[in-house]
């Protein structure tokens, strides 16, 4: 969602960071503030805690039990943000770590936008990024409640009292704590202008190990959709077209009816669904079905012939510049050696270790939904159109997520409006759980596209790159969505991220993108763009010094622009890799540099590889540039786990479509990093007061072009295409 | 058909098919939500609980083959060997997502009471069953040595 964000910039540039605190309401004991943003005009309520007696604002609600209850706006869904935005506000609040709890927001664009997107939104690995002055501001001015309380009662100046893990002090032997004080807060006027700490003064934010606030996970305490229990809940299946474009045409549900447990058959856009007491007996009522597809309409293509299509398209057609500088015919007829490559990249699955599900419940006043939700307000506004109701009638109670990787934030709301659609046919009020089988979630497509890539370089005697043509084929994934607006001149720059903003300092240099259209639906996937664009890059790279007789390290280094962050990335982990002694060492290593999300990341991959051509990744060493580091160990489990995704593609994941059918529907045939593929990690983060940037999807690009150029350099043979596979 | 069922060391009769997996019979019928459906054919683990202490895959599992054996699910993990991977899981926070996790605790908790000094090899065997999207093999191969490392010294 890079684009989404370069977009924003400007507004969010323009959102002031001051934030606007005003009483609201009086409830019993306590009371309840609303923080109104500059860019909500109507500010309302805050969530309440069933406790009335409880001080709140849009973010921090504090307890009399002293506990200290953060509102995350953003999905948790293993990314950390639960702990990332919690130590934030803790950090300012001069809060005890271990009396802090973290709670999901409702869905509320006004009180809970992302400031980069400008909706209520996970993506984009901007979390942080965008919570961080508002979670300061809102842990700031939590504690400047606290402290004005304390100074009032104690009758002493505010200046002379201290806050220190949740207690607050005073030298003529005050003592309170943040529970002890919360009602006398409550009635605290804000200024319109809140002191933030000194950075030089944080204690949580940059700490190690500070426990993670998305608990329950290692107890099976955690609800997840699947898990919710209410009254009358029923589970429902659906039956979905076999190929991409197929619709039901006629069928019959006489058999499933009549099956133990089949509650009702009711036919929806997407298909049919039975609904059923259980997940097993809707499955078998599912199985009974009678089904006559229409195909008049169904994808005939497979994705063989699609990636030859894009080829041929590469040969024939131009595409849109997106990006051009300097003379590039030029800079090609100057070039004493001219080299080119051709790349191709698969569709691939997000296959979430939860499939797709969600629960509706409709009432008189509108629908309510539980499950694992990333994109609120699309959400929202899709549910509201198919039900016939206002975005404010749906209400969202948002649960962990099993895994997202981009797949949640679905630019159409599928598996949300589906759940909405038949709990709507059901024409009743009992709640239904629509469950998606791994098959379903993988069958609904909204795959990373399919690319087709062709690279040109031309360098002169020096070995320096002087010219770069950079040709694209592939679907966009945000035509036709709410998102279309960022598409600038046929441009959907998600496309051509990573590629038309390179480390390296080149005169002459163009990149066009032919977008072309499937009945496949596409969307984000981890690093997007950037998932393609870093392997076409950065093997190329390594091709070219290849071609010059250079050490990839040193090429890259020579052709870096002026961001010294790249080379502080990639100096690091040479250094931490031994690189420059890995020939003496007997090691295979490879390394690949890219900067996605703000973020700059270098990896150096070590490989062994056998006689027979079996290989094994055995080690990844990773630098980091993310800005200040909010939470080293959550920066340091998403490099992890980042590196483990981009692994998948680079070494053996791909979709493929025979006559528009999705083929590895599952993971016996989606072949997917386990265990024993799993090399040791080892990540460096650089220290740095820039401003925090995102680190969910970052590590993920880097990995294949590493693992590329390891092999290349063992063996001679360029990988430019995805999968490697598991010989060489 | 009436089944007897002994769930985390308590018996039950509960009324099912068959056929049905002993995924959805947790989860629907006695509902212990903690054991996860992420495939429904034995290919990541998410779903696994012990049978008689050994790791199974329970959405594969037809409930007529387990009457009366002993089932252990996350509910129940209690054992020397569940709570210290238990433990070492939170002491090295490697949970992300979460949602494979309680398949990973019990394959692992299996291994160590099978093996309670795995090498690296043995974990690779043992634990390659389960899939993490969110990666965290890493993390789940320490705490599993943190875990057997806790173990022997209590015995020691």
């Amino acid at each position: 969602m890079k684009a989404i964000n370069d977009m924003s910039k400007a507004g969010a540039h323009s959102i002031s960071r001051r934030l606007f605190l005003k009483k609201t309401a009086t409830v019993g004991a306590g009371f309840t503030l609303a923080m109104s943003l500059p860019f909500a005009q109507a500010a309302r309520q805050a969530p309440l805690a069933d406790q009335a007696d409880t001080i709140a604002n849009a973010f921090v609600r504090i307890s009399p039990d002293n506990s200290v209850t953060i509102i995350i706006k953003h999905a948790e869904f293993g990314q950390g943000v639960f702990t990332g935005l919690a130590t934030i506000v803790a950090e300012e609040m001069d809060a005890d770590w271990t009396q802090i709890v973290a709670e999901a927001a409702p869905a509320d664009k006004a009180l809970y936008s992302n400031l980069f997107l400008g909706a209520q939104l996970t993506g984009g690995s901007t979390a942080i990024a965008n919570s961080y002055a508002q979670m300061r501001e809102a842990g700031a001015s939590a504690r400047y409640m606290l402290v004005s309380a304390a100074a009032d009662q104690w009758q002493v100046p505010a200046s002379e009292i201290t806050v220190s893990k949740g207690q607050i002090s005073h030298s003529a032997g005050h003592s309170a704590t943040f529970g002890n004080m919360a009602e006398a807060a409550a009635a605290i006027a804000l200024p319109e202008k809140i002191a933030l700490k000194d950075p030089k003064n944080f204690t949580l934010i940059g700490a190690e190990w500070l426990p993670r606030k998305d608990v329950g996970k290692t107890d099976g305490t955690a609800v997840y959709t699947q898990d919710i229990e209410l009254p009358g809940i029923l589970t429902a299946l659906v039956a979905h077209p076999p190929r991409f474009g197929a619709t039901v045409g006629s069928f019959s549900d006489q058999k499933a009816k009549a099956l133990k447990g089949v509650i009702n058959v009711v036919q929806i856009s997407t298909g049919i669904a039975v609904i059923a007491d259980t997940f097993w007996n809707a499955k078998k009522g599912r199985d009974a079905l009678q089904i006559n597809w229409d195909l008049s309409e169904a994808m005939s293509e497979s994705s063989d012939d699609q990636m030859r299509r894009y080829r041929q398209i590469a040969n024939e057609e131009p595409g849109l510049s997106a990006k051009a500088q300097g003379d590039l015919e030029n800079g090609f007829e100057e070039a004493v050696q001219i080299i080119e490559a051709e790349y191709e990249f698969p569709y691939l699955a997000h296959a979430t270790m939860e499939p797709m599900n969600c629960v509706a419940q409709i009432s008189d006043t509108g629908v309510e939904l539980w499950y694992g939700c990333q994109s609120h307000t699309t959400d929202q506004n899709g549910v509201a159109a198919v039900l016939n109701m206002t975005p404010e009638q749906v209400k969202i109670n948002s649960l962990f997520a099993g895994g997202s990787f981009g797949r949640r934030a679905n630019t159409h709301s599928d598996y949300v409006i589906e759940a909405a659609l038949i709990a709507k046919a059901n024409r009743s009020k009992a709640p239904i759980k629509l469950v998606w089988t791994r098959e379903d979630d993988t069958n609904a497509g909204y795959f990373r596209p399919m690319y087709f890539h062709r690279l040109k370089a031309g360098l002169d005697s020096n070995g320096k790159i002087i010219a770069w043509q950079h040709r694209i084929v592939g679907q966009s994934v945000l035509t036709d969505t709410d998102f279309a607006a960022f598409i600038e001149n046929g441009i959907d720059s998600t496309s051509v991220e990573g590629a038309t903003s390179l480390p390296y300092n080149i005169a002459n240099f163009a990149v066009d993108l032919n977008t072309v259209e499937s009945q496949v639906p596409v969307l984000w996937w981890r690093s997007v763009g950037s998932t393609h664009t870093a392997h076409s890059v950065e093997t190329f790279m390594d091709q070219l010094a290849a071609a010059t007789g250079q050490d990839p390290l040193a090429f890259r280094l020579a052709h870096l622009g002026e961001d010294e962050r790249y080379k502080g990335v990639l100096e690091m982990v040479a250094d931490k890799a031994g690189w420059n002694t890995r020939q003496q060492d007997g090691k295979i290593k490879g390394i690949a540099l890219h900067k996605s999300f703000g973020t700059y990341v270098a990896q150096v991959a070590d490989l062994t590889v056998g006689d027979s051509g079996e290989y094994t990744v055995d080690k990844v060493v990773c630098a980091v540039d993310c800005g200040m580091a909010i939470n080293p160990d959550v920066i340091r489990a998403q490099m992890e786990g980042g590196i483990a995704y981009g692994l998948s593609p680079s070494l053996m994941s791909e979709i493929t479509i025979k006559e528009g059918a999705v083929i590895e529907t599952n993971f016996d045939r989606y072949q997917v990093v386990r265990m024993k593929d799993m090399p040791a990690v080892e990540v460096h983060i650089i220290p740095s007061a820039e401003p925090p940037s995102g680190v969910g999807e970052p590590g993920t690009p880097v990995i294949a072009p590493a693992v590329a150029n390891a092999l290349f350099a063992a063996t001679g043979k360029l990988h430019t295409n995805q999968p490697i596979g598991r010989k060489v | 058909m009436q089944i007897s069922l002994k769930v985390n060391g308590v018996n039950r009769k509960i009324e099912a098919e068959a056929d049905t997996p002993l995924l959805w019979v947790l989860r629907d019928t006695i509902d212990m939500k903690g054991t996860k459906y992420g495939c429904g054919i034995a290919q990541c683990g998410a779903c696994t609980v012990h049978l008689n202490g050994v790791a199974i895959r329970s959405c594969v599992t037809p409930i007529n083959q387990v009457a009366n054996q002993e089932i252990t699910t996350i509910e129940g993990l209690e054992t020397v060997e569940g709570l210290a991977i238990q433990a070492a899981w939170d002491d090295l926070s490697v949970v992300q997502c979460g949602y494979c996790q309680s398949g990973q605790i019990m394959s692992a908790s299996a291994l160590l009471a099978y093996n309670a000094m795995p090498n690296d090899d043995d974990i690779d065997a043992a634990m390659s069953g389960n899939i993490c999207r969110c990666g965290t093999y890493g993390r789940i191969r320490a705490a599993v040595k943190q875990a057997s490392q806790a173990i022997n010294k209590e015995d020691a």
